[in-house]
């Protein structure tokens, strides 16, 4: 028997080819967008995943310190250490400053802890973790920064010795980490000028600058410009213990906000990137109505131009179903076509995003579905016209 | 038989083929077939240079605020910062207010005493004058008595005279001595004013440099608060503070390299000189006190340094790079090559040196492989594929202009 569809196709397969390359194009927008958003999310779930903590110990009465500033004195963190099923914990602060990189500059998040503890990246790319106390840096290798460069943060400038991945804020900024000592400076250092205009204003102020209490201005400003702050202290709990549980006595007897892991993910999917994401979905949704309607009308010009052909078929006494199936075979060949050009097109553009996007199989198998229940949906349209032509105008004018 | 390749037919073909292999390619390089890039590297065995990194300010070892011992009023400041000055020179003068015109009271006041005790000294020459004639009175008067041509009364008086001069002479005696006593008592405060009057004037303690001038001519200072501060330059060491986690090793007599800030690029040579007993608790780290060797020139006190302390090298040891220590829990680890599949392996660790290699004192053996880099962090299922390298640094550096 021969192979109607087959032969249509081979006969045209120009016309088919590109056509299914155009679709394909349309379908890989549409895969690439719902990787923007998946990336979305998982940016926000690499941060959490990455920092390795299973509680978040922030100032009580905020959702930091993503969500929002937190900020907590960095003794805190031997408190923690003392509480029941806490295993290891560590300071960490986190801010989001744009970094110069020789003329221009990147939009990262600094990030200041200690190598091997809780929020330190566990595998880099290249290089090695921070040794010295001060000025070392690793990046994430989307900054673009590689070993030995030097990234200027405020006044300092500090080497690049080690390069990672993956380690980005939830915004997706790619995340620089530099030692908890520096990043405290950097995060509360201001420049210059304003420091010395804050002398200037202390040393004005008669309460401070009393001629009989000598050295209490120099005692003033020198406490004005150190800090012992940080953002957030990270937890890990014993394994066998339940983290609400170890949150529980942390909240009470410590008067700190704690979020565990899913009330982390909470806040940050549901509330921090909620207005995105669904400025992103509703796009997607756009797009995928727009592409069904698209393959719809393409199927249906496609059998338009063909009703004489049709019309020939049903002269010589085709069966309505071989006619049908013949229509249907080609819309599901060109979603095939259309969804295999775009899966391959969005993994090759995907990674020239500057932010991330994330190609999950299971999206892809999904669009693969919803493509082919589209593509057999459009030939409907077009099955039913095909069905309707009168032979007659085979031989008609 | 044959087979007919027309043009379009070897288009359709190899169409594709390019599609055939890109899907091949989206399947091996996304999802879960996928395979996580890592670099290996064999242990190494070897002599171990561990290092210590810390930050510090140039400090004076010896440095003097020089103020006055009670509150007053400043006359003139003579030096100015920067001022080389040398041991004895008057830095500064305070106000004496009154203490000349004191001086000259007390000047008065001393001579004074003087005539006192010149008038005491001849009054005493007066009593004796008086006790020689009540003496030979009285000798005469005891002779005529024992021949009784005076009645006994008239003897008595003279006897009385007679003890009465001699008491005079010692009342005379006690004004003289008490005229001298008034005298050393009015020198005693002389020379205690002329001492607060020396005082007033602010001399150099020792040779050394100005290095802030904090009180201008007029104004008033209170007791112990500085009107200029001194250093001796060639005292100038720097205050090292030393990350206690990243401290073991610190002992004195180390060798340091200084790097100052204003002069980068030039390494200084120098030792630990002292290791404080005391570590700051809130900041946690260690405070040593670093000397160089030569003192740099145009070095500023308060200026920032970086040193690096070399530690004695150890014998044969092995060591990883840092990057591929994990943590799992309470448990430093590494990921050991086994049979191509990664392996977590426990170690304990030791010294670390400032390029990243970290002594490991147990659980690894020299040349057994390990994971250093990754793409990912790594599980026991990972599925693994080795890469000489994660990163292009050729490329990068050669686009770089």
């Amino acid at each position: 028997m021969i192979n109607l569809a087959g032969r249509d196709i081979l006969h045209s397969w120009q016309k088919f080819v590109f056509t299914g390359i155009g679709l394909g194009l349309l379908i890989g927008v549409t895969l690439t967008m719902a990787g923007v958003y998946r990336g979305m999310v998982d940016d926000a779930r690499a941060l959490l995943t990455n920092s390795g903590a299973d509680l978040w110990v922030v100032q009580k009465d905020t959702q930091g310190p993503y969500a929002e500033s937190s900020s907590l004195k960095d003794d805190w963190v031997r408190s923690m250490l003392g509480m029941p099923g806490v295993m290891r914990a560590s300071n960490v602060t986190y801010f989001t400053m744009q970094v110069k990189r020789a003329s221009q500059d990147v939009r990262a998040m600094v990030v200041g802890g200690e190598p091997l503890s809780p929020g330190w990246p566990s595998h880099l790319l290249a290089g090695r973790h921070i040794t010295r106390g001060h000025y070392e840096s690793v990046a994430d290798i989307k900054t673009g920064f590689s070993v030995g460069d030097q990234i200027q943060i405020r006044r300092q400038f500090y080497k690049v010795v080690g390069i990672t991945q993956r380690m980005v804020s939830s915004g997706g900024d790619p995340m620089v980490f530099i030692s908890l000592k520096d990043a405290q400076e950097a995060q509360f250092l201001k420049d210059n000028d304003a420091i010395l205009n804050e002398r200037v204003r202390t040393a004005s102020n008669p309460l401070f600058n009393r001629p009989s209490v000598p050295g209490l201005l120099e005692a003033i400003q020198a406490s004005q410009t150190s800090s012992h702050n940080v953002n957030a202290v990270l937890v890990q709990i014993h394994p066998d213990e339940q983290p609400e549980q170890v949150a529980q006595p942390i909240r009470r007897w410590k008067h700190l906000e704690v979020f565990t892991r899913e009330g982390m993910e909470e806040i940050l999917v549901a509330k921090l990137i909620a207005t995105s994401a669904k400025q992103i979905g509703m796009f997607l949704v756009i797009l995928a109505i727009v592409s069904a309607a698209i393959v719809a009308f393409i199927i249906y010009t496609m059998t338009l131009g063909k009703i004489r052909e049709i019309a020939v078929l049903k002269l010589i006494g085709t069966r309505n179903t071989t006619i049908a199936w013949m229509i249907m075979q080609q819309a599901l060949g060109l979603g095939v076509i259309g969804f295999f050009v775009g899966k391959v097109s969005a993994t090759f553009w995907a990674p020239i995003f500057p932010k991330f996007v994330l190609l999950e199989t299971a999206d892809a198998l999904s669009g693969f579905g919803v493509t082919m229940v589209i593509c057999a949906l459009a030939s409907t349209l077009a099955i039913r016209v095909a069905l309707q032509v009168d032979p007659a105008q085979a031989i008609g004018g | 038989m044959k087979i007919s390749l027309n043009p379009q037919k070897i288009l359709f073909l190899t169409a594709g083929l390019l599609i055939l292999s890109a899907i091949a390619f989206v399947a091996l390089r996304s999802g879960p077939l996928a395979p996580v890039m890592v670099t290996v590297e064999k242990v190494k065995e070897g002599n171990f240079h561990a290092e210590l990194f810390g930050i510090g300010t140039v400090e004076a070892r010896r440095s003097w605020m020089i103020g006055p011992t009670a509150a007053g009023r400043v006359l003139s400041v003579k030096v100015d910062v920067g001022e080389r000055v040398t041991k004895g020179q008057l830095l500064a003068e305070m106000d004496p207010v009154d203490l000349d015109q004191r001086m000259a009271s007390l000047d008065a006041s001393l001579d004074k005493a003087a005539s006192a005790q010149t008038a005491a000294s001849a009054q005493q020459k007066d009593a004796m004058a008086r006790l020689d004639l009540a003496t030979s009175n009285m000798q005469r008067n005891q002779d005529l008595a024992d021949k009784n041509f005076i009645s006994p009364g008239a003897l008595e008086a003279r006897a009385q005279e007679k003890i009465s001069a001699l008491a005079m002479i010692q009342v005379a005696a006690a004004n003289t001595k008490s005229a001298g006593q008034e005298l050393t008592r009015l020198k005693a405060e002389r020379a205690a004013l002329q001492q607060q009057r020396v005082n007033v004037r602010l001399l150099s303690p020792v040779d050394g440099v100005v290095t802030t001038r904090d009180a201008e001519a007029g104004s008033t200072v209170v007791a112990g608060q500085p009107v200029l501060r001194l250093i001796d330059p060639a005292s100038l060491w720097i205050k090292l503070r030393i990350d206690q986690g990243r401290s073991a090793g610190l002992v004195p007599h180390l060798k340091a390299q200084i790097s100052l800030r204003s002069q980068a690029q030039d390494r200084f040579e120098g030792q630990v000189e002292r290791i404080e007993i005391l570590s700051d608790s809130i900041t946690e780290e260690r405070i040593a006190m670093v000397s160089f060797t030569r003192s740099p020139m145009g070095i500023s006190v308060g200026e920032m340094a970086e040193v690096t302390l070399q530690l004695p090298v150890s014998a044969k040891a092995i060591s990883v790079p840092n990057a591929s220590l994990h943590q799992q829990g309470l448990t430093t680890g590494v990921w050991r090559m086994v049979a191509g599949k990664p392996v977590f392996a426990a170690v304990r660790t030791g010294a670390s040196s400032l390029d990243g290699q970290v002594q490991i004192l147990e659980g690894l053996q020299a040349d057994q492989e390990i994971v250093v880099y990754s793409q990912k962090t790594l599980n026991a299922d990972s599925h693994v594929q080795v890469t000489p390298s994660l990163v292009k640094p050729q490329t990068r550096q050669s686009a770089a202009p």
